[in-house]
């Protein structure tokens, strides 16, 4: 897991690095939110269950099996890029193998559609789960609350994950959820669960347990992890505008990654030459990525026009 | 051949299609115990089970995203929307979602979903129950809009939309339900979506039509022939979009005038789409201009008899308009 999360970290941070340089055009950040999503997709089984990520997830994806190459011809928007062919903009994953479902940018619609994706599992009487997330503003849309609806109605084998970051672009949570967000899972019949989304192991928990249930038949879980983005909202925005530096010191100082790193330091689980090698290698990794994504070549002009409808 | 009406028709191509492909469901508000508030989907849940004629919350927006979302982990969902006038909540799901999987993912994944939807004047229908939703719609690549006017067609494009790969929203007329009868055949057979219709051959004029105008085209037709031998030519597209547009051409080239009538409001219609078609491709062949009948500029039929019949193009206006432009 830890490697996992760095593995997001150096990524995303090469991100930033290829925008400064002017060569991604933009940027979607998941620094700060890597606990989450790495302790949640680790109970995955890929290719069998079913995820509907948000943008931000680079976690997860990576945890389910995609690369940092795949990550950077996706920012660079290149031919390869395995989400949609240079077609998307940056975050919207899919991948076919991975049963990662193509996302989309209107905020929330995946839940509808991860709840058809349970329903469909237990029609079938199988054992696959669903995961979906979104942000703390996605439960402000009706599709959240339509999905919660159905999920619960038909115990469907679904897991919402809300990564509460605290803002939607610039619109703090006070001004976006009123009431809790896990203790809205009640009122649909299903529990809701609180944890702290920048505690690897503690998301783990909560998702292995949500996970397991979903699989016994037993029905879905929301699952509300507090968390905090520490970049802007993206490379689009200026963070400034709306909240005080302080704030994200304070924040980092919660560091996902720094808070597991000293865990497994402490735990003798990892020592610093190890940290250090993993580290290096993870940077290589980032590095190569790198230099490959912006060498490979763009799709034809007319490629970006084709495949509008699917051949029988 | 059996005659049946277009309800009893499009029941059938359901209960067809999903004795004959089990992924093939049925979902939507109403559907199971009740069959359906016209009675489409009569019968299907006691021979299919709850599962596979699935009573959905009144949701449209989660009808047709969790549809997708089915449709992606192997299901083949016909999802119904009670009227199309409530298919708005549900615009999002099928023009950014289910439309743009495919070229979103890259070919990646598909959403072979059919979305059902009661269109068009019924008498007492009024604002909220007579919308014809078609032009939102017909903008929108990636998905196909099919209305078929007649038993035997709508059974067969219904077998072709819930097979087709994309997602297809399906409209039915729904004052035609009951109203339009015809044979139909009694073996599998499937209409495809790409094709317009001849129902007759002409060769003074054309009229495109669709829905329960188009029996009114037809009729008219048959008339002028006899009383002035005018010969008229009816094309229905069948499929709005994308449209058959060498069907429509080659009938436009043919007789050089064309009509286009739909009771959907004229401004911003399919019928601007296929005039466009016409003016902008067979101009050198056109001998008048190419003219449009549809609804007025008003929201929808209103509620009172004398005024939902002012809104739908009477059978007289589209006689009159078929010999002026023949003669014109
Ligand atoms: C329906 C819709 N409205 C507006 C937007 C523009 N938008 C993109 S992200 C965003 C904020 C989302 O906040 P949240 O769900 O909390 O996720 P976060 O970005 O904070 O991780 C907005 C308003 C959108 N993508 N979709």
């Amino acid at each position: 897991m830890y490697r996992y999360m760095l593995l997001a970290r150096r990524t995303d941070e090469r991100s930033w690095i290829l925008n400064r340089q002017g060569k991604a055009a933009f940027v979607i950040s998941c620094q700060g939110q890597e606990a989450a999503q790495v302790g949640a997709a680790y109970n995955l089984r890929p290719g069998h269950d079913y995820v509907y990520p948000y943008y931000r997830d680079h976690g997860i994806v990576m945890t389910l099996g995609m690369t940092p190459r795949d990550e950077l011809l996706a920012l660079l928007g290149r031919r390869e890029d395995p989400n949609s062919g240079g077609r998307q903009m940056p975050g919207h994953f899919s991948s076919r193998e991975l049963n990662i479902v193509t996302a989309s940018a209107p905020i929330g619609v995946q839940y509808p559609q991860a709840a058809g994706t349970a329903l469909a599992f237990k029609m079938r009487g199988e054992d696959g789960v669903v995961l979906a997330c979104g942000g703390e503003a996605s439960t402000s849309g009706g599709d959240w609350h339509e999905a919660m609806n159905l999920a619960g109605i038909h115990d469907l084998p679904v897991v919402f994950m809300i990564e509460n970051n605290v803002y939607a672009i610039s619109v703090p949570e006070k001004f976006q959820v009123a009431g809790s967000i896990a203790g809205r899972a009640e009122g649909y019949g299903f529990p809701g669960v609180a944890v702290d989304g920048n505690d690897v192991l503690a998301v783990y928990e909560a998702a292995r347990e949500a996970v397991a249930r979903a699989r016994r038949g037993e029905g879905p879980t929301l699952i509300e992890a507090r968390t905090y983005r520490m970049t802007a909202h993206s490379s689009d925005d200026d963070d400034r505008r709306y909240r005080e530096r302080e704030e994200i010191e304070a924040w980092r100082l919660k560091d996902p990654i720094t808070r597991f790193e000293k865990y497994l330091l402490e735990h003798g689980v990892l020592d610093e030459f190890q940290r250090d090698e993993l580290d290096e290698e993870v940077k290589a990794e980032v590095k190569e990525a790198s230099a490959y994504a912006e060498n490979a070549p763009f799709a034809d002009p007319d490629e970006g026009f084709a495949g509008v409808y699917a051949e029988v | 051949m059996a005659t049946k009406s277009l309800l009893q028709a499009i029941h059938d191509g359901l209960a067809e299609e999903m004795r004959a492909d089990e992924t093939v469901m049925v979902m939507g508000e109403d559907v199971g115990r009740a069959g359906g508030v016209f009675r489409v989907t009569q019968g299907l849940q006691e021979e299919f089970g709850e599962a596979r004629v699935f009573d959905t919350p009144l949701a449209e927006s989660l009808i047709v995203g969790s549809a997708i979302g089915l449709s992606v982990n192997g299901m083949r969902p016909v999802a119904e929307i009670q009227f199309a006038d409530f298919i708005p909540p549900a615009f999002d799901q099928i023009v950014n979602e289910a439309a743009l999987f495919y070229y979103r993912s890259n070919g990646a994944y598909n959403a072979p979903i059919t979305i059902r939807a009661p269109y068009g004047v019924v008498p007492g229908g009024a604002l909220f129950h007579s919308q014809s939703v078609e032009a939102y719609f017909c903008n929108t690549p990636g998905l196909k809009v099919v209305a078929p006017t007649f038993p035997a067609d709508a059974k067969g494009a219904l077998k072709s939309a819930i097979r087709d790969p994309n997602p297809v929203l399906f409209l039915e007329h729904k004052k035609s339900y009951r109203l339009l009868k015809g044979e139909v055949p009694d073996e599998d057979y499937a209409v495809p979506l790409d094709r317009a219709r001849v129902h007759r051959e002409g060769t003074d004029l054309t009229v495109i039509s669709y829905g329960l105008m188009l029996n009114d085209v037809s009729r008219a037709a048959e008339k002028i022939s006899v009383e002035h031998g005018i010969e008229t030519e009816v094309v229905e597209p069948i499929s709005l979009y994308p449209l058959d547009k060498e069907t429509i051409l080659r009938s436009a080239k043919k007789t050089g005038k064309t009509l286009v009538v739909s009771e959907a409001n004229l401004e911003g219609s399919v019928s601007g789409e296929i005039s466009a078609l016409v003016a902008e491709h067979a101009f050198e062949w056109l001998d008048g201009p190419v003219r449009r009948i549809g609804g007025p500029n008003s929201p929808a039929a209103p509620f009172a008899k004398p005024l939902t019949d002012a809104f739908v193009p009477s059978a007289e206006k589209v006689e009159a308009a078929m010999l002026d432009l023949a003669r014109y």
